[in-house]
């Protein structure tokens, strides 16, 4: 066996050292369900929707280092089932309203949800109340879709070098805050040609009045499934590195 | 239909669970005095939607597509109706000539479309069967097996209707197309060429629609006085008085047809309308401020709008109109079942003016955006929906959030002419007699000639959600008929 190669369900593939099991599965067109990991950005782990069987233990491929000779399992039965349990949790912890929603076609989160057959929620609706901040003349921040991936959070502070973003508190109480006197992004200094402003994979934040510009069938996932989104992204580079 | 075996009659309760999927749901109650005569008609809507509560807080641009889902049926209308409200947020007053006609376009589709659903799918068992006749074969699958040209027609006439839809908002149902200030996608060619390829047959579909809607209506005397109302209509006409189902001015006539205003703008809707609420229904009351309560209800929908305008820019629908209208010797046709013959002449100008912009070499444009101006903090859009006029006023923030919406839906103007109809039909057919499921498709054709929004429940191939309940004087229930969305009959 090669020094630096891992076996992902059975297919030999190689990495480079510093790769994580995503990274080195991404550069040889492997594709694992992500949500909260984007090339470039520091991986966090947060969505675990990434979640691989290496023995006898489930691990995160985005924040897990590749070392030669691993033998993983991605695309199983058992874990596409917990992938799509997790997906339905996203959707019901927020208040996702797809049929109208102007990220409808272009969200990652649905668009996962259709990769993974999911067709419905499955579990009860939180309905939990969340503040919508409207106060930026150029950028909504709708934390009802926020589904706390805080690739915002990474986005802006390591290439935008801003820190707009954070996660505060814990569990349900988990919430995505803005870095400003008043909390409100009107009083950060977030541009729309922010990474930040752009890279939410959901509808929690968005460029104002660009909504439904795109007409149905034009859009992303009208196109091209997740899967194939997913393996042409290219990384972003870094202006800062991520100090936590 | 299932019979009780219980020896009490008057007293006498079956109730089967509803089935289906169904969301509209509507209650008649009857209220009788000493003499069984009915004292009360009430027709209920039971079902609370809240959607002026909920779009508040959301950004405006959102609107259009968040209160289309008000409806599966004619959320176009929605759409559209919202979209002019937004327009006018954004500052811009008038759209480019190639968005302008798409809108156009699209409105006649669906129009076309829901008209089509409602006539074939949902009416015409009633008329080619008679209202009571069995109720197996009251309904489209027995059109279909017995009338298979009529049905199929209907169905193809309705199809087409989506498909205009489809090529310009992407979805037969709920799809986008409308953008702050004009539209998001041009009509290609082939979708053009496609659409054109059929519109043919669609017109002469339309004309063999009208021609049999216009026969049952005129070979069936008893259908003159059959729910009838003489009331005030109102509804939207062009700057000369035609037919205009996407941008007018108001116009509302007594029932005698002279005038109560002309050309007013929809913008001071307030001005004219009241809504009164009353507890028994989720369905507010409109009436023209002007004449009060009591004398200010009106109807809408495709009769008061054949009736009230002066004429129509088509011509097979122009010739169409003066056949109705000389039908009442050239006074406003009161009858509510002609409700379906004016529905029909306004198939056929939909056809017409789908054929004369699919000719229009803007439809293809794609100059789409206009220019937009001072954001303003309040938009009202209003337009002709299929079932008469529909407004939409939203008011919004610095910020871009809605702050007040105020939705006044076609169904709802007509909530009186319902609630006035079903109790002429009660009078006029039950009296002294005990409720039959005969007598409960009166009621239900009575209401269905409004085609009201509630046929959410009636779109499930005719079997609208019904309870009638007989109550004596002393407003105890003598009787009751439960009608569940299975189409079956309860007591």
């Amino acid at each position: 066996m090669d020094d630096h190669t891992i076996t992902i369900d059975g297919a030999e593939i190689p990495f480079q050292q510093g790769q994580t099991i995503m990274d080195a599965a991404l550069a040889a067109e492997v594709y694992i369900p992500h949500l909260c990991h984007y090339p470039g950005l520091t991986p966090r782990g947060n969505c675990r929707l990434c979640s691989v069987d290496m023995g006898n233990k489930s691990v995160a491929a985005c924040t897990t280092a590749a070392v030669a000779g691993q033998q993983i399992s991605s695309d199983t039965p058992a874990l596409n089932a917990a992938r799509k349990s997790i997906t339905q949790m996203l959707f019901i912890e927020g208040n996702h309203i797809c049929p109208s929603c102007e990220k409808s076609g272009n969200c990652k989160l649905q668009a996962m949800g259709y990769y993974l057959g999911m067709l419905d929620e499955h579990f009860p609706q939180f309905y939990q109340r969340r503040e919508i901040d409207a106060s930026h003349a150029d950028i909504l921040l709708d934390r009802d879709r926020c589904i706390l991936c805080d690739l915002c959070v990474r986005a802006s502070r390591e290439v935008d070098g801003k820190d707009v973003f954070a996660i505060a508190g814990r569990g349900m109480d988990a919430h995505l805050i803005v870095n400003s006197s008043t909390g409100k992004l009107i009083d950060s200094n977030m541009a729309a040609s922010d990474l930040a402003a752009n890279i939410c994979p959901v509808g929690a934040i968005l460029i104002k009045q660009e909504g439904y510009q795109v007409p149905i069938g034009q859009r992303i996932y009208d196109q091209n499934m997740i899967n194939e989104v997913g393996l042409q992204e290219k990384a972003v580079k870094k202006t800062k590195q991520d100090d936590d | 239909m299932e019979q009780s075996n219980q020896s009490q009659p008057a007293t006498r309760r079956i109730a089967i669970d509803p089935v289906t999927r169904v969301e509209g749901h509507g209650k008649i109650t009857l209220l009788l005095d000493a003499d069984n005569h009915i004292q009360e008609a009430r027709f209920h809507i039971v079902e609370f939607r809240g959607f002026e509560k909920f779009i508040q807080g959301r950004p405006y641009w959102e609107v259009p597509f968040f209160v289309q889902r008000l409806c599966g049926i004619c959320p176009v209308s929605h759409q559209l109706a919202a979209a002019k409200a937004v327009d006018q947020l954004v500052g811009v007053k008038q759209l480019t000539p190639s968005a302008t006609k798409l809108r156009r376009l699209l409105h006649f589709g669906q129009i076309l479309q829901s008209h089509a659903l409602h006539f074939f799918h949902l009416s015409s068992p009633d008329f080619l069967f008679g209202f009571g006749s069995d109720p197996a074969q009251r309904n489209i699958a027995g059109v279909l097996e017995k009338y298979p040209e009529i049905a199929l027609k209907g169905v193809k006439l309705r199809k087409y209707g989506q498909q205009i839809i489809q090529a310009i908002t992407g979805k037969r149902i709920h799809g986008t197309g409308t953008v702050p200030g004009g539209m998001n996608k041009a009509l290609s060619v082939a979708e053009r060429d496609a659409l054109l390829a059929d519109i043919t047959d669609v017109l002469q579909w339309s004309q063999q629609a009208l021609a049999l809607n216009e026969q049952i209506h005129t070979s069936h005397p008893e259908h003159r006085d059959f729910a009838t109302l003489q009331t005030n209509y109102l509804g939207m006409t062009g700057e000369n008085g035609e037919l205009e189902f996407y941008h007018g001015g108001l116009r509302a006539r007594y029932a005698d047809g002279s005038p109560i205003f002309d050309q007013l703008d929809y913008c001071d809707y307030q001005q004219i309308l009241r809504e009164e609420v009353r507890p028994w229904s989720y369905m507010k009351f409109p009436y023209l401020h002007e004449l009060g309560k009591e004398q200010g209800w009106y109807r809408v929908g495709p009769l008061a709008r054949v009736n009230n305008c002066d004429r129509i820019s088509t011509p097979l629908a122009e010739a169409a109109r003066q056949h109705f209208r000389a039908f009442a010797q050239g006074e406003f046709v009161h009858d509510t079942l002609a409700y379906h013959w004016a529905r029909m002449i306004e198939v056929l100008h939909c056809t017409e003016s789908i054929h004369e912009l699919l000719h229009d070499p803007e439809i293809i444009g794609t100059e789409l955006m206009a220019e937009k101006g001072d954001a303003q903090q309040q938009g009202i859009g209003a337009i002709e929906a299929p079932r008469g006029t529909l407004f939409h006023d939203y008011q919004i923030n610095e910020e871009g959030l809605v702050t007040k919406a105020n939705l006044i839906v076609s169904t709802t103007s007509n909530n009186q002419a319902m609630n006035e109809s079903v109790r002429s039909v009660a009078n006029q057919y039950l009296d002294g007699h005990e409720i039959t499921e005969a007598l409960l498709n009166h009621l239900e054709v009575a209401v269905r000639a409004y085609d009201p929004c509630l046929s959410c429940a009636t779109h499930a191939l005719g079997k609208m959600p019904l309870q009638v309940e007989l109550r004596d004087v002393e407003g105890k229930l003598v009787n009751q008929l439960t009608k569940g969305t299975d189409g079956e009959i309860y007591r």
